[in-house]
């Protein structure tokens, strides 16, 4: 299937084949990485502006590696130190960035709805790093790669997802995603970090960790923020990691052997994951990364270069 | 009040649908001005030497509409609003007295303002205004303002809107203190320790948005503490803008025992659910939010059966960069007082889920009862304060074309038939729709 659409905001706005379009570029494109010049010249005199409203060391840097990857100019422009300092609104610095007339810009920013806002005010392409407790699109695709190059396939494979659902951009995007290829989630975590309505997003509910990683083939754990127990979401990180961390003990006692391990990082270990889970045999997490930057590419590709880009790279 | 218009003393308006719910009166009649209150309604009237006439065959002839919850944003945000223009909104909006909140700069909490603020009505606005005065100083929710002053010095209605006393106790005394002023206490009723951060209803949009969201339970808390004051104290307690099916059945059972208590409702509750969010159009955030489809259900029917009173726009003016920027970061608050009567009609009462007569009175009648204010009927001697309504004639609602200052509605592009066509104030026409 050909790529139509001007932005990457949402994967729940994707049908399934899209995700797959997306999915199998970014596959074949992981040779890149292998090769001794990691260079191609898909989007020579094409311009990628990063612009992140949030700090992020692993999404920014993936983009930038990305673009570089595929010969664009890759601009990073980190508003916390420029004109949002300034007291300069988003949508006024959307403009003139928009003046510098770049081919793709990449939204990093903590209020949802902020990259469809850009999209809205910009004609080029806006790729959506993460909004808020919104959408993370490019996190759920390399997920999904990651998942169908361990597993296979998609259709009828099982998630739990565990942790803190309702702040979490990638828990959304993931669910969406993976309803779509037809797995099953179940979204997992003390009540009070599971969102309202959330079966509703079409995932099932459950407050037992225990009975959440029982027979899945992925559990996908979130990170815990500190300032949840401030807000009096949890009482402690001790009570947490307690009932929550997910320990070689519980894996072996209620996890399938083939079950796989992932996590968007940054892990905290000891407190949702211990250390032996986060680096021993089960745990994907950094084939997670570097699959990120052939997500990226993929997606700088086929908003920036089209079909025509595709050819070239391959 | 500088009328943009003057007209003669007497003033015959003739052949119109007379709509007049304080004296069920439906009718084909004519009804006649003298000295700027009503002197008679009736069938064929004989235009007296000298009077001017009104040709309203067709039109709707009603009560001067009232809206009882508007921010003028004078003194203080002119940026956003003024006496001058957002009066001229509301005659543009069919609407001939409103009364407008106290969250201006300095806060409506002394005489000070509220003599400010008649004196700029007088020389600077077109419709009637009724200042409300604050209930606490500074809206700060913690002393009481000088409520008694305020009230002779003309304020209808004290409220701290745009907050909520927190404080049950002091809002306790209030109720309690302003009771021999026969004005009644208008809560915005809102928890903020359950409405935190949010910044849409809590449902199941903002679940997928990732949006922070406002229980329904944060209104309805504040309600029940509210209604129980008001049994406590005996006092009149009004509800501003009821959002949620669960203060609905708060309300219609406190009025069922007797409990003193009003409430009012806004177009866009009425109309609008949390699936205008998903637009990302901050001209859909406002407090309380926009709710489900069962809460907007339940709104209409208490409309309708009376739990609730009155419409009232919560007009609230904000500059575009208050409204472009990040949907959390937006202003809350959208403008009402040039749309309510058009999409009202087009889509309750043309669909037949709202009767004319009961718009009618929602509008004017029973406002002006609640607030003991002069106006809200047809009856002889009353002030000449009239709504006229071309119900077939049709609009594209563009904010463009707005009197008020600013421009942030959610209904900007709907196409809706029936609309204001005269508003008159004591007698003169103040505003009438530009010919086609």
């Amino acid at each position: 299937m050909g790529w139509t659409r001007k932005d990457l905001l949402t994967i729940r706005e994707l049908e399934a084949a899209e995700i797959l379009t997306l999915v199998d570029t970014a596959a074949s494109l992981q040779e890149i990485a292998t090769r001794e010049i990691k260079k191609v010249p898909a989007l020579r005199g094409k311009t990628v502006v990063n612009l992140f409203y949030e700090n992020s060391t692993r999404t920014r840097t993936s983009f930038e590696i990305a673009g570089k990857w595929l010969s664009a100019d890759v601009i990073n422009f980190s508003a916390t130190g420029s004109s949002a300092a300034k007291g300069e609104s988003f949508v006024d610095t959307a403009r003139n960035i928009a003046a510098m007339s770049p081919d793709v810009v990449v939204v990093r920013h903590s209020s949802s709805g902020a990259p469809a806002l850009l999209a809205r005010e910009l004609s080029c392409s806006i790729v959506n790093a993460g909004d808020g407790a919104h959408e993370h699109p490019t996190q759920a695709l390399l997920d999904l790669l990651t998942i169908r190059e361990k597993k296979g396939h998609f259709e009828g494979l099982s998630v739990a997802i565990v942790g803190d659902i309702a702040h979490s951009r990638v828990a959304r995007s993931n669910i969406h995603g993976m309803k779509k290829l037809g797995m099953t989630v179940t979204v997992a975590g003390p009540p009070t970090l599971i969102p309202p309505y959330a079966q509703e997003l079409g995932c099932k509910v459950s407050y037992r960790l225990e009975d959440a990683i029982r027979d899945v083939d992925v559990i996908m754990m979130l990170r815990l923020q500190q300032e949840r127990m401030h807000a009096g979401l949890i009482p402690s990180l001790r009570e947490y990691s307690r009932y929550w961390g997910l320990t070689l003990d519980r894996l072996a006692a209620h996890a399938r052997p083939d079950v796989l391990i992932m996590h968007p990082g940054p892990v905290n270990r000891g407190v949702e994951l211990s250390p032996e889970v986060a680096d021993g045999p089960y745990s994907v997490i950094l084939d997670q990364v570097s699959k990120g930057v052939a997500v990226r590419m993929a997606v700088l590709l086929l908003l920036a270069g089209g079909r025509s880009g595709e050819a070239q790279a391959q | 009040m500088t009328p943009e218009r003057h007209l003669p003393m007497t003033l015959l308006i003739r052949g119109g649908r007379v709509i007049d719910p304080a004296g069920s009166v439906d009718g084909v009649q004519d009804v006649l001005v003298e000295n700027g209150k009503i002197a008679r309604v009736g069938a064929k009237l004989a235009v007296p030497q000298g009077a001017a006439v009104i040709d309203a065959a067709g039109m709707w002839v009603c009560p001067g509409f009232i809206d009882m919850h508007v921010h003028l944003r004078e003194p203080g945000h002119e940026y956003k609003e003024t006496i001058a223009s957002g009066t001229r909104a509301a005659a543009a909006g069919g609407f001939t007295a409103v009364c407008c909140m106290a969250n201006t700069q300095p806060v409506n909490d002394n005489r000070a303002v509220t003599d400010y603020i008649r004196a700029k009505a007088e020389s600077e606005g077109v419709v009637r205004v009724y200042p409300i005065g604050a209930v606490t100083r500074g809206l700060e929710g913690k002393e009481l303002a000088e409520l008694a002053e305020l009230a002779e010095a003309g304020c209808v209605a004290f409220s701290d809107d745009g907050k909520c006393v927190m404080n049950a106790e002091l809002y306790r005394r209030a109720m309690e203190y302003t009771l021999p002023f026969g004005a009644p206490v208008i809560s915005h009723a809102e928890d903020h320790t359950l409405a935190h951060a949010g910044s849409m209803h809590e449902g199941v949009v903002s679940t997928e948005l990732g949006l922070q969201g406002i229980p329904a339970a944060a209104e309805d808390v504040m309600v029940a503490r509210d209604l129980l004051l008001a049994e406590l104290t005996g006092a009149h307690v009004h509800i501003a803008h009821l959002s949620t099916a669960g203060a609905v059945r708060l309300v219609r059972d406190a009025k069922a025992r007797g409990v003193r208590v009003t409430a009012e409702v806004t177009p866009h509750h009425l109309l609008l659910t949390e699936d205008a969010v998903r637009s990302w159009d901050a001209n859909t955030k406002m407090a309380p939010p926009l709710r489900s489809t069962r809460d907007a259900e339940a709104l209409l029917e208490a409309l309708v059966d009376g739990t609730i009173d009155c419409v009232a726009t919560d007009h609230a003016p904000h500059a575009l960069s208050e409204k472009e920027g990040e949907f959390d970061h937006a202003a809350n608050g959208v403008v009402g007082l040039e749309t309510a009567v058009t999409v009202l009609i087009d889509r309750l009462v043309r669909p037949g889920r709202l009767s004319v007569a009961t718009l009618v009175s929602r509008l004017s009648r029973d406002p002006a009862r609640l607030l003991r204010l002069p106006g809200g009927s047809l009856g002889a001697g009353a002030p000449a304060d009239l709504t006229l309504i071309d119900p077939d004639g049709a609009v594209t609602i563009d904010p463009a074309r707005f009197k008020s200052k600013s421009r942030n509605t959610p209904f900007a592009g709907w196409a809706a038939t029936g609309r204001p066509w005269k508003t008159i104030v004591a007698g003169k026409v103040v505003w009438e729709c530009p010919p086609k």
